[in-house]
């Protein structure tokens, strides 16, 4: 399954729209927070997940799915929001604790809630995928279309959650689809050292389901394989996990020293960044002239500017609406 | 005093637990990203360098794997100090804990010990929204079978370790994030307090006073002390002598300390960063006027986290949490002088 021309400039776009939404956010989140760097300081104050580098794994399986779609994400859910259509200048405005956000300011970075094209969070490990099982479910029993994807990192296998829900889907062959983004560490602690098994989509024996690795975090194999297994839960032919090989560009979290890391290994993943990877790919295959791209980029920094602006323009809540929006 | 050393929860935990690793072989320590990274509060640094990987584990992310793993290495003769990152992560591993490590000592009538030490860190005001701020010191201290610490300053961090690391039970040590003394989330400056180097204990289950008073008391835990302090400070500008009870255990609570210190002013306000209903703000307020109802000059107050999920919004958190205004307005009012407008 290759992409059309159209499927192209929208994984590119939108890999480019979340690289430059987050280093707009990267720079805003230093704001206030030197020479001292204090969390809570600025006008983004918390625990901010970068998602550089792993921008593949959101446009290549989200390039198959539609509003109606169910996607569930973790605390690094910025990439996949956009790929998923989350409103940018709401979900902007969310991360900056605005009135005029997502909700409200509710939520804040780690719990991005759309509705509209239905895509909500967790900021517990693993916690995504029970309630994408549900939507799953649910499809299947209101005879409603959709699948349910649910985003969960490579640490995130070795949570009870992940089991429990994977055999659900499975034995009721619901239509979901798991995808593992394995940027090879949890925090401080590495795959290797936490994980019995080399690759989780190895695990899917275990459920009796499909499993696919997909090495390299290549957007257009990711597009391939994705597409086939939501292919298959369309079909009603039940679950899939995937895992897919991706890289962390930026720390854990913004403030994180990055001590455990091996010697050199940053330099080679910024080596391996994929958006220039992919830009040269589009260029080498003839696919695209260089205006094409560099338009592309013009629209995708235009919209994060518009959405920034948005943010920052607008109103913090009145601190009395904390209380508003507990109950139905 | 020019000879003080001064250190931080993070480092008086660390000290504490270090100290009991050399003399006691059965001590452990495992949680997640508490070896090389030397915890992402900071309470684990150097232990790995020490005491190598056998006793010192990362682990998976694999909470009700390594809680329950700990209940029965407890049982088995060793003493595990788990750490669980977030207390707001309990939802995914609290079998393991209330039903397994809270009840096995009970079950087994006293034929299994279950000797571990849980650390998890508890707090907000920094806005990391409503699944890593909340403090859940109710929750814990409603269970029975597990004793429950949280220390304001590092002199109690380090002795309430070292007494929970020699306690036959399992003992939940909540630390909180804003006195914890990590840089990145800034840092309340009186938990930074002279620790002895030598090993010690606090009693688990004795308060402290942390200041005297005569006409208000304030009963806190944590960081709620330190909003007692200040607020302590500024009524004593207005004429108003506020005693401040730092609980430092909720299980057993010492009720005696509270009773009688109420039986002195006459007057109480419990400050609580956890929610207000159902947890230890209506605990301490019932502790007093189950015996000592004649000995109140007003009706009790409290302050304490409103029943909401705490948002992320910098100006919806702050306004929710309690600080030291809240407290003098409350004070005064139980002393009858009216808030200046
Ligand atoms: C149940 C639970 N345990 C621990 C955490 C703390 N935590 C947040 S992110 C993280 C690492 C997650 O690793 P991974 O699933 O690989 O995702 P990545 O951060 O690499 O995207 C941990 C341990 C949490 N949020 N929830
Ligand atoms: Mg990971």
């Amino acid at each position: 399954m290759q992409p059309a021309k159209d499927t192209l400039a929208w994984m590119y776009e939108k890999m480019v729209t979340s690289r430059r939404f987050e280093n707009a956010i990267e720079k805003i989140y230093m704001e206030g927070k030197s020479p001292v760097f204090n969390m809570a300081d600025g006008p983004i104050p918390g625990e901010m997940h970068l998602s550089d580098g792993q921008e593949p794994v959101a446009v290549g399986v989200c390039a198959h799915l539609n509003p109606e779609d169910v996607v569930t994400a973790t605390h690094r859910p910025h990439h996949q929001a956009i790929a998923k259509g989350v409103d940018l200048k709401k979900m902007a405005a969310e991360i900056f604790g605005k009135a005029t956000g997502l909700s409200g300011g509710r939520g804040g970075h780690m719990h991005i809630f759309d509705a509209d094209v239905n895509f909500a969070c967790s900021g517990i490990i693993a916690q995504g995928m029970g309630p994408a099982a549900g939507a799953a479910l649910s499809r299947q029993i209101q005879g409603k279309p959709g699948v349910a994807v649910s985003f969960i990192g490579e640490g995130a296998a070795n949570q009870g959650a992940f089991h429990e829900a994977m055999n659900l889907a499975a034995v009721w062959k619901l239509p979901m689809i798991v995808v593992v983004e394995d940027n090879a560490w949890g925090i401080s602690v590495s795959k290797e050292a936490s994980t019995a098994i080399q690759r989780n989509s190895d695990r899917a024996a275990a459920y009796g389901i499909p499993g696919h690795y997909i090495p390299g975090n290549d957007p257009l194999k990711i597009y391939e394989v994705a597409g086939e297994a939501i292919e298959r839960a369309r079909r009603g032919e039940g679950p899939t996990l995937i895992e897919i090989e991706t890289y962390r560009l930026a720390g854990h979290f913004m403030g994180d020293a990055e001590g455990y890391r091996p010697e050199g290994e940053k330099d080679g993943l910024f080596a391996k960044d994929p958006i220039p990877a992919m830009r040269a790919k589009l260029l080498a295959d003839g696919d695209f002239t260089e205006a094409e791209l560099d338009d592309l980029e013009n629209k995708a920094q235009a919209a994060v500017d518009e959405a920034i602006s948005f943010a920052r323009e607008s109103a913090d809540p009145k601190p009395e609406d904390a209380l508003t929006a507990v109950f139905a | 005093m020019e000879n003080e050393r001064k250190l931080t929860i993070a480092r008086a935990m660390a000290e504490a637990t270090a100290q009991e690793m050399r003399i006691d072989p059965s001590v452990f320590v495992m949680g997640e990203d508490i070896a090389e990274l030397g915890g992402v509060f900071g309470n684990t640094r150097g232990l790995l360098e020490e005491f190598g990987k056998e006793r010192v584990r990362d682990t998976p992310i694999s909470e009700t794997g390594f809680i329950g793993a700990a209940v029965g290495a407890a049982q088995d003769g060793m003493k595990p100090v788990v750490e669980l990152m977030f207390v707001d992560f309990f939802g995914v591993c609290f079998d393991a804990i209330y039903n397994l490590m809270a009840k096995n000592t009970y079950f087994s009538g006293g034929k299994f010990n279950v000797p571990m030490v849980l650390m998890t860190s508890t707090g907000g005001g920094y806005s990391d929204a409503g699944q890593h701020s909340q403090c859940l010191y109710g929750s814990f201290a409603h269970l029975p079978g597990m004793k429950v610490v949280s220390p304001s300053n590092a002199y109690d961090a380090k002795g309430l370790m070292t007494a929970a690391l020699r306690d036959p039970n399992p003992v939940i040590y909540m630390y909180h994030k804003g006195l914890q003394g990590m840089g990145w989330l800034g840092t309340e400056a009186g938990a930074i307090v002279h620790v002895p180097e030598e090993s010690y204990e606090v009693e688990i289950g004795k308060a402290a006073i942390a200041r005297e008073g005569r006409d208000v008391t304030i009963v806190s835990i944590a960081q709620g002390v330190h909003h007692g302090l200040k607020a302590a400070d500024k009524l004593a500008e207005q004429g108003i002598s506020a005693e401040v009870v730092d609980l430092r255990s909720l299980v057993p609570l010492d009720r005696d300390t509270i009773r009688a210190s109420v039986a002195k002013t006459g007057r109480l306000i419990v400050v609580d960063e956890d929610y207000h209903s159902y947890g230890v703000s209506g605990e301490i307020i019932a502790t007093v006027t189950e015996s000592n109802m004649a000995d109140l000059k007003a009706a009790p107050k409290r302050i304490a986290y409103p029943d909401v999920p705490i948002p992320f919004a910098r100006v919806m958190e702050q306004h929710c949490l309690p600080n030291a205004d809240k407290i003098v307005a409350a004070a005064r009012d139980l002393c009858g002088a009216p808030v200046p407008a």
